[in-house]
């Protein structure tokens, strides 16, 4: 198995949340952009899966901004994948 | 035995939400030695969703005491609901207020310094009478609040964490008691098995039955599942609690505000189509009767979307400025979720699937309890169940908003009361049966053989149960539908028997997980619309268009399905713990 299949799949399971919306804000990012993604996005992404899940529904859903550009262009990205995702996970 | 890491325990706890981790608190602190296994990281654990807040008769706000939140319990269950068990949650609810305070709990406080409390619906005072305000809540975020602050006090206790390990079954010796679980880790595969004294169940509900439903990937019966196979029935899982404006597809909620504030449901026609339903209430009416007018216009063809599976919400005739004001949230959620500004487009809407009100049953001390001989309740030994995967059942045919979070912590820390007692008793782990060993591993390793089926994948036969479960056994439900969907259910069943996952990797091999966790779901949903299908009545959630009444006579019992045995059924304890039983009496507000 190849190392970014691992990645990946660890990814994908951090995206597993206590919140539905968290899940399918995470889950639709990740398999839309997981083999395009640069180092520096894969490890941004990484680093918010550690948030907690209160503060990730917050920024996500617009209620609170990081002071972190970079958070907040990740933020960006995944709320624009969700919106022109109309698949069900 | 086969050659698997083995870890002893006093007692082992399955799940990481508020109900498992509040009995791991109880047991660390009284110095038993505490395993808690959970698939996800414990504060990624569902609990962190339950926004509205706790129960509690604290009398901050208006009067209250614990008789009248017992008597509205009662009344909100249907008369389903055990009048002992409700009597003791709802006594013991304040002081699991003040516990959470003391761990930590940052309850939102008026100006003289007590806890806040906001009214919900069901609550009265005086039995039946004026509105109460019972409700404790953290602002918006209390079961953030709670899991965070029940996982710190755990890591302070010194509480074992197994994260991300999968609980695959239960194990016992060949008397029957159950002696812990086979778990494997998620990160590399391996097994490892738990010895422990005593066994909690604490695994939440089971929401990802249903296609459309406001609960996390997670929350797939695996508690229940497990139980079934272990020879445990399920009770009251005809029971599920829904919400009539689910975003379609999607299944987060759009709170009844939004009708509140003037918005109307239409059908593909364009149509009112709630005039028709509630002529009085119109959009307005009761949860049941909105959620079942939507699935009638689908069914009959006036859905809309191209696959016509849903109707809309309008709210755009509100103007922008009026939902900016007074429906933010909404709004925010519609455009991230469906890139559709309510102030210029109507919303897809669908019931969507909310909170188990069944599960496995079990006693006020959270034990599991089945029938034996003549006996209906007989302790399972070594086995407890408590919070939304247990049916203890103080919630009987109905939830109260703000019972669920109340329900996981009283009995959560009753069960852990009730296993110290047990672990005095039983000092010495006990000698496991190699059959029940063998049978769990079998179960694991199918999915890891070349070839481990050669039928359909584990994904599609999962989408196809939760639409087989959304359209038979949501909220329209008659004979015909029913027993169409017994059908369905049980050949995906079958099928499930020769489903393939094609991952055989050891390293995060989620697809394993996935079928694993499906296989909890089938058992569930077999439980499900069979007692469904088997209830002749209507009775809180469970609503017959072909039986319409509650009937009190023939079916004011509670259901038991087991795997192989059907559906049996056992009677409501209607008699409380120290005060007069209430009487059913029609329910309305």
């Amino acid at each position: 198995m190849s190392a970014q299949i691992t990645e990946y799949s660890e990814l994908k399971w951090r995206c597993r949340r206590g919140m539905l919306e968290l899940d399918i804000l995470l889950n639709s990012y990740l398999d839309k952009n997981y083999n395009t993604m640069s180092q520096q996005q894969g490890d941004i992404f990484s680093e918010v899966l550690d948030y907690p899940d209160q503060v990730l529904f917050d920024l996500l859903l617009g209620n609170m901004q990081s002071s972190d550009a970079r958070v907040s262009r990740l933020v960006s990205e995944i709320q624009r994948t969700s919106c022109n995702d109309q698949d069900q996970i | 035995m086969p050659d698997i890491p083995i870890r002893q325990f006093d007692s082992l706890i399955i799940g990481a939400g508020g109900g498992g981790l509040r009995a791991a608190l109880h047991l660390s602190s009284a110095d038993a030695s505490v395993a808690v296994v959970s698939k996800v990281f414990p504060t990624r654990s569902h609990t962190v969703a339950a926004q509205g807040g706790m129960n509690a008769a604290l009398a901050n706000v208006l009067p209250d005491n614990w008789h009248w939140h017992m008597f509205d319990t009662v009344k909100g269950s249907d008369y389903l609901g055990d009048q002992d068990a409700i009597e003791y949650m709802c006594r013991a609810a304040p002081r699991a207020v003040y516990e959470l305070e003391h761990f930590g709990v940052p309850f939102s406080r008026m100006d003289n310094g007590t806890i806040y409390q906001r009214p919900f619906g069901g609550q009265s005072q005086n039995f039946g009478g004026d509105q109460a305000a019972r409700t404790c809540a953290a602002a918006d975020r209390t079961g953030h609040a709670i899991l965070h602050s029940l996982y710190q006090q755990n890591i302070r206790a010194k509480t074992h964490f197994f994260d991300e390990y999968f609980a695959v079954d239960l194990l016992k010796d060949e008397q029957g008691c159950v002696l812990g679980a086979l778990a494997f880790n998620i990160h590399n595969g391996e097994p490892v098995i738990i010895e422990a004294k005593t066994t909690l169940l604490a695994t939440g509900g089971a929401g990802q039955l249903f296609r459309t439903t406001t609960n996390a990937l997670i929350n797939t019966g695996d508690g229940m599942g497990m139980a079934l196979r272990a020879g445990v029935p399920l009770q009251d899982m005809e029971f599920f609690q829904f919400h009539p404006t689910g975003i379609a597809g999607r299944g987060m909620l759009i709170t009844e505000g939004a009708r509140g504030e003037g918005g109307y449901l239409v059908n593909a026609d364009g149509e009112r189509l709630m005039e028709r339903y509630a002529p009085k209430a119109k959009d307005l009416a009761s949860r049941d009767v909105v959620s079942r007018a939507i699935a009638t216009e689908v069914r009959e063809g006036r859905g809309c979307g191209p696959n016509k599976d849903h109707v809309m919400l309008k709210l755009d005739h509100l103007g922008e400025a009026v939902i900016q004001k007074r429906l933010p949230g909404i709004r925010q959620t519609c455009i991230t979720f469906l890139g559709i500004d309510p102030a210029e487009a109507p919303v897809p809407v669908f019931p969507t699937a909310h909170y188990t009100m069944g599960g496995i049953p079990t006693n006020r001390q959270g034990q599991v309890v089945i029938p034996v001989k003549d006996t209906p309740e007989e302790p399972v030994p070594g086995l407890y169940a408590a919070g939304e995967c247990a049916c203890v059942s103080v919630h009987g045919a109905n939830r109260l908003g703000g019972n669920s979070l109340l329900d996981i912590l009283v009995f959560g820390r009753a069960a852990a009361g009730h296993i110290i007692d047990y672990l005095a008793e039983n000092r010495y782990h006990r000698k496991m049966d190699s059959n029940s060993l063998e049978s769990a591993l079998n179960r694991m390793q199918r999915w890891d053989r070349t070839g481990n089926g050669d039928g359909e994948s584990v994904s599609v036969l999962r989408d196809e149960l939760k639409a087989v479960m959304e359209n038979h056994c949501s909220v329209f439900r008659n004979e015909e539908v029913l027993s169409e969907g017994v059908n369905k259910v049980e050949q995906i069943a079958e099928r499930f028997k020769h489903a393939r996952i094609d991952d055989r990797s050891s390293v995060f091999n989620t697809a394993r997980v996935e079928a694993l966790e499906l296989e909890n779901l089938v058992g569930v949903a077999l439980a499900t619309i069979h007692s469904a299908y088997a209830r002749q009545e209507s009775r809180g959630a469970h609503s017959r268009i072909d039986y319409t009444e509650r009937d009190d006579i023939n079916w004011m019992r509670h259901s038991l399905y087991s795997l192989g045995g059907g559906v049996d059924y056992k009677p409501v304890r209607t008699k409380p713990i120290s005060v007069d039983s209430f009487p059913p009496k029609a329910r309305v507000y």
